[in-house]
């Protein structure tokens, strides 16, 4: 037994949860990152959650894990766990994969019993050995534990082993340093309106914390290093949630009301939930009957005047395909959020690719421009969905935002920005003095714009619709060259808004003669691997692209520089392709996943070595 | 809004040259239409027309309002969002069978049981037009189209069936042909609170040319169609010699001072009736046995929800007091980093 004498210091460390999709794993370890980040650690969360809702108890399909990396210079939610809790054998078996050599693995010792290693399809009477475990294995009896805390609490037995977790949470806790005060909080927070359930867990993640401390687990405890991140008020924020404020954000900058159109969808739905909430702050967020609904009340709120958007995943915009032809034809400002997860049809629910960038881009009939943009990170995905609203807004267009599930479940702690922090959106409206012989199709001559006229207005009676129409008097049109003349008007629009956005910046080594590129969710892994490659005398630079169509306008620039390009995307080579037929001079390289899991940075770090050889 | 100006059917007409085949019934309901939106009085920048596809979902062209001529099917969900977003503004959705009920069937029956405020107006002519004759979901059983040459093996929708099934609270009726009443229901239509359904049975020359003529017909009308008015005895025939009685679970047509029937047998018209069990058994006539039913069938008071979306905003805004996203997010938990 030791002390707590063994104390290390880590610049980060990366800890594991896993247990039965009813274990309330997701709740321990979102207040263990909450905790780590009010303590100034960056946090970076990957909920890794089974499509189940229950899956039958204690075998291998319903396990449910959450890893979260702290520290600093935290990216990503780290490749391997230092730490992995386990609460019965199928999790320790699902999970044991995601423990670095040497790590520790934390077990409840008492749901080892031959029933639940049978569950688990473990055969031997060596659990350790059979998963092949190379693992410090700490046994811990958590169910009597939280029995025997709770054992006055008049609870019965099922109640009480559902404060399991609480006691997994207490112990990592004590081991990790954390403030056991700000982990009660937390929960404090989360049940304030069930206060016995609050004192049952709180109870059960003092004992947790207490045990740790008592009986001097043969582990040693770390410290975890602080960043110097800027200053400024913080919160914990998923990217479902950010997505869902900037686009309150971006309507409160436009002036304009907060319309959402939307139908339930793993892993989309948050943003439903969120928005549906926020009627607090005057957002009407409509549960419509199917998807199709969703795009298109988005469509007739946007005409009606609201800032309009829609939220789904693949298989929902799939749905909205002909919806979007239609806010292109109309030219309305609409806002698509596809939060990605793995395809096709039904595919890998819960899971994460960028394998709806081709649908985004091409998914429509006809000539069907639209802007694509994808967002890096959780935080990110505030300034993405910002971005997106504004374009759309001054644009005059639908805009379609690409997220992903690891992005829209994963957290980080986001800085709250401030009032003048974000510019006014300035909406394309007519003008009073416009209202003689105005046609709906008039446009800006440099933007190519056409201007915006509210429903109520006097004197801008119009009709829209999804027909041809004449570039001049926007009656209806067959003729042949006004066709082709809309067409390429419809198209110069969208490629202008290059004008209107940031140009693409370089991270790593710009002078290096690889560039790494990348786009959307995976920012935080290739970021970590490039520093990596780096620092271990790999020369790289990096590209990140959140504007996909149009690109940044010095796109060609910064391809011309280098030697050497690697485009790196969870899909089989889908920006590749498509930078490929605009830079048909230029070899796309590729490094490519599509397991429904984000990289590790080990393998990026791993194809880049290898590409950079040949 | 400005109640005080008085507007014209003009004012509601657009400068566009309407389309429709000569002949077809979409002319009338269009001017009807027109005067009816006059009578009404909503001025026509107040007033939006939302459509989806085929020939009568052309007819946002020839208002002068604000118009949104969209895709099949959909103008049901369009119209929902517009009139949520924008309650200001009186909506009208226009469709066809098809276009109402086959590929936009969801969102009609969901735009119905929601009673989101808005009219939609049903041009059924049982036939796709714009596509160039095929049966559609009201087709009779049997009906023979290029799409169901040796006939149809499938029965129709009732329009007012599936309204009432959807939880309906109001539905009217009338023929293209009868300009009185389909200004009447139209306007009747437009001052309900909640979803409207406005079945027009039109006449369409090229495909399905005389399908509603069994009842439309003028020689025969007064004796195949009941003209229903809330308050009034149901009596129909040439001189209103006839009226409908209740029999059992059911109706029956008599003839007055007939079988001992006098007028105080004849039921009189309850359209603010709750329940709708006798407005789908009025709702159902076919002109057969018993007459077909026009004017309004049903039209209730119920919850309506962009009113109940708008009450419920106000509350939750009142009871929490942000007035911005920043002080939402700083009520929550946060941190100071220094």
């Amino acid at each position: 037994m030791l002390e707590k004498t063994n104390v290390v210091t880590l610049e980060r460390v990366v800890v594991r949860f896993s247990g039965d999709s009813g274990d309330g794993m997701q709740l321990a370890g979102n207040i263990f990152s909450n905790v780590s980040a009010a303590s100034g650690n960056q946090i970076s969360t990957f909920p890794d959650y089974p499509a189940e809702i229950r899956a039958p108890q204690g075998t291998l399909s319903g396990v449910s894990g959450f890893q979260v990396s702290i520290g600093r210079g935290v990216h990503t939610p780290g490749d391997l766990a230092d730490v992995l809790v386990a609460m019965n054998p199928a999790a320790l078996k699902q999970h044991a994969k995601f423990l670095k050599p040497g790590g520790v693995a934390i077990v409840d010792i008492d749901s080892f019993k031959k029933a639940d290693l049978d569950k688990a399809l473990i055969t031997t009477d060596d659990p350790y050995t059979e998963i092949g475990l190379k693992a410090q294995v700490v046994e811990v009896p958590i169910s009597s534990m939280v029995k025997a805390a709770l054992a006055d609490s008049g609870m019965d037995n099922r109640a009480v082993l559902r404060c399991k977790n609480m006691f997994a949470l207490g112990l990592v806790c004590w081991l990790f340093d954390r403030d056991v005060d700000a982990a009660l909080k937390q929960l404090h927070n989360k049940f304030a309106k069930k206060p016995a359930i609050y004192e049952a867990n709180a109870t059960v993640l003092r004992a947790g914390y207490d045990y740790g401390n008592n009986i001097h687990a043969s582990v040693s405890t770390y410290r975890i290093e602080s960043d110097n991140i800027r200053p400024g008020r913080y919160t914990d924020v998923n990217g479902n949630t950010a997505t869902a404020w900037g686009l309150i954000h971006a309507a409160e900058k436009a002036g304009l009301k907060l319309y959402l159109g939307s139908y339930p969808i793993t892993p989309a739905t948050d943003i439903l939930h969120e928005l549906a909430k926020r009627k607090d702050i005057g957002v009407k967020a409509l549960q419509m009957e199917d998807e199709i609904a969703g795009v298109c009340s988005a469509i007739g709120a946007s005409f009606a005047g609201a800032l309009a958007v829609t939220s789904t995943s693949g298989p929902g915009l799939a749905l909205k395909s002909e919806g979007i032809g239609l806010a292109v034809m109309a030219e309305l400002p609409l806002v698509v959020i596809d939060v990605q997860r793995g395809g096709p049809s039904t595919g890998l629910p819960t899971k994460t690719e960028q394998t709806d960038l081709l649908q985004a881009l091409y998914g429509r009939n006809g000539e069907s421009p639209v802007p694509v943009l994808a967002a890096a990170t959780p935080s990110d995905c505030f300034h993405a969905a910002f971005e997106a609203a504004r374009i759309a807004i001054e644009h005059m267009t639908p805009v379609i935002l690409l997220t992903d599930a690891f992005i829209a479940n994963g957290s980080t702690a986001w800085r709250i920005p401030d009032e003048d922090e974000y510019p006014a959106i300035r909406p394309h409206y007519v003008t009073p003095a416009m209202a003689e012989g105005w046609k709906p199709y008039l446009r800006d001559e440099q933007t190519k714009v056409r201007y915006w006229a509210i429903p109520g207005t006097p004197g801008f009676t119009h009709r829209l619709g999804g027909l041809e129409k004449d570039s001049t008097t926007s009656a209806i049109s067959n003729d042949p060259a006004n066709h082709e003349r809309m067409v390429l008007t419809r198209r110069e629009k969208v490629e202008r808004i290059a004008d209107d956005i940031p140009q693409l910046e370089l991270h790593g080594n710009a002078e290096a003669d690889t560039l790494i590129i990348g786009w959307g969710g995976t920012f935080g892994h290739l970021y970590t691997a490039v520093e990596q490659l780096n620092a271990s005398g790999k020369p790289v630079a990096y590209a990140h692209f959140g504007y996909i169509r149009p690109l940044p306008s010095n796109t060609a620039d910064v391809l011309a520089r280098y030697r050497r390009i690697i485009v790196a995307e969870l899909n089989t080579g889908q920006f590749a392709d498509y930078l490929q037929s605009r830079f048909p001079e230029k070899k796309m390289l590729r490094i490519n996943k599509i397991q429904g899991q984000p990289f590790a940075v080990s393998e990026i770090i791993e194809g880049v070595t290898k590409l950079m050889e040949e | 809004m400005s109640e005080d100006i008085k507007y014209s059917a003009a004012d509601y007409k657009s400068d566009q040259y309407v389309r429709w085949c000569p002949g077809c019934g979409d002319h009338a309901v269009l001017a009807v239409l027109h005067k009816a939106m006059a009578e009404v009085g909503v001025a026509p920048h107040d007033t939006a027309v939302i459509s989806g596809i085929g020939c009568s979902s052309r007819l946002p062209y020839y208002m002068n309002t604000y118009g949104f001529h969209t895709i099949h099917g959909r103008a049901a969900a369009i119209a929902t969002g517009f009139k949520c977003a924008n309650p200001a503004m009186t909506v009208w959705q226009i469709s066809g069978d098809g276009d109402g009920l086959a590929i936009g069937g969801n969102h009609f029956i969901h735009a119905v049981r929601r009673n989101i405020d808005i009219n939609i107006l049903l041009l059924n002519n049982k036939i796709y037009g714009l596509t160039k004759g095929q049966y559609s979901p009201t087709s009779d059983r049997g009906f023979v189209s290029k799409s169901s040459p040796y006939g149809t093996v499938e029965d129709p929708f009732i329009p007012a069936e599936l309204a009432f099934g959807a939880r309906g609270t109001f539905f009217a009726r009338s023929l293209d042909v009868d300009m009185k009443v389909a200004q009447e229901v139209m306007v009747a239509a437009a001052r309900h609170r909640g979803t409207s359904v406005v079945e027009m049975l039109q006449n369409c020359v090229i495909f399905n040319m005389g399908i509603h003529s069994y009842v439309s017909d003028k020689a025969t009308r007064a004796e195949r169609t009941i003209h229903l008015v809330h308050g009034q005895k149901m009596l129909f025939g040439a001189n209103n010699e006839r009226g409908l009685v209740q029999d059992g679970f059911g109706l029956k047509a008599v003839e007055i001072g007939r079988d001992g029937y006098t007028i105080d047998d004849v039921l009189t018209h309850d359209a603010h009736c709750q329940s709708n069990f006798l407005h789908q058994q009025l709702a159902m006539m076919d002109g057969h046995s018993l007459p077909m039913a026009v004017g309004v069938i049903r039209d209730v008071e119920a919850p309506v929800y962009n009113e109940e979306l708008d009450k419920q905003v106000a509350e939750v805004t009142a009871a929490k007091g942000y007035t911005s996203l920043r002080e939402m997010i700083l009520a929550g938990d946060t941190w100071e980093v220094k």
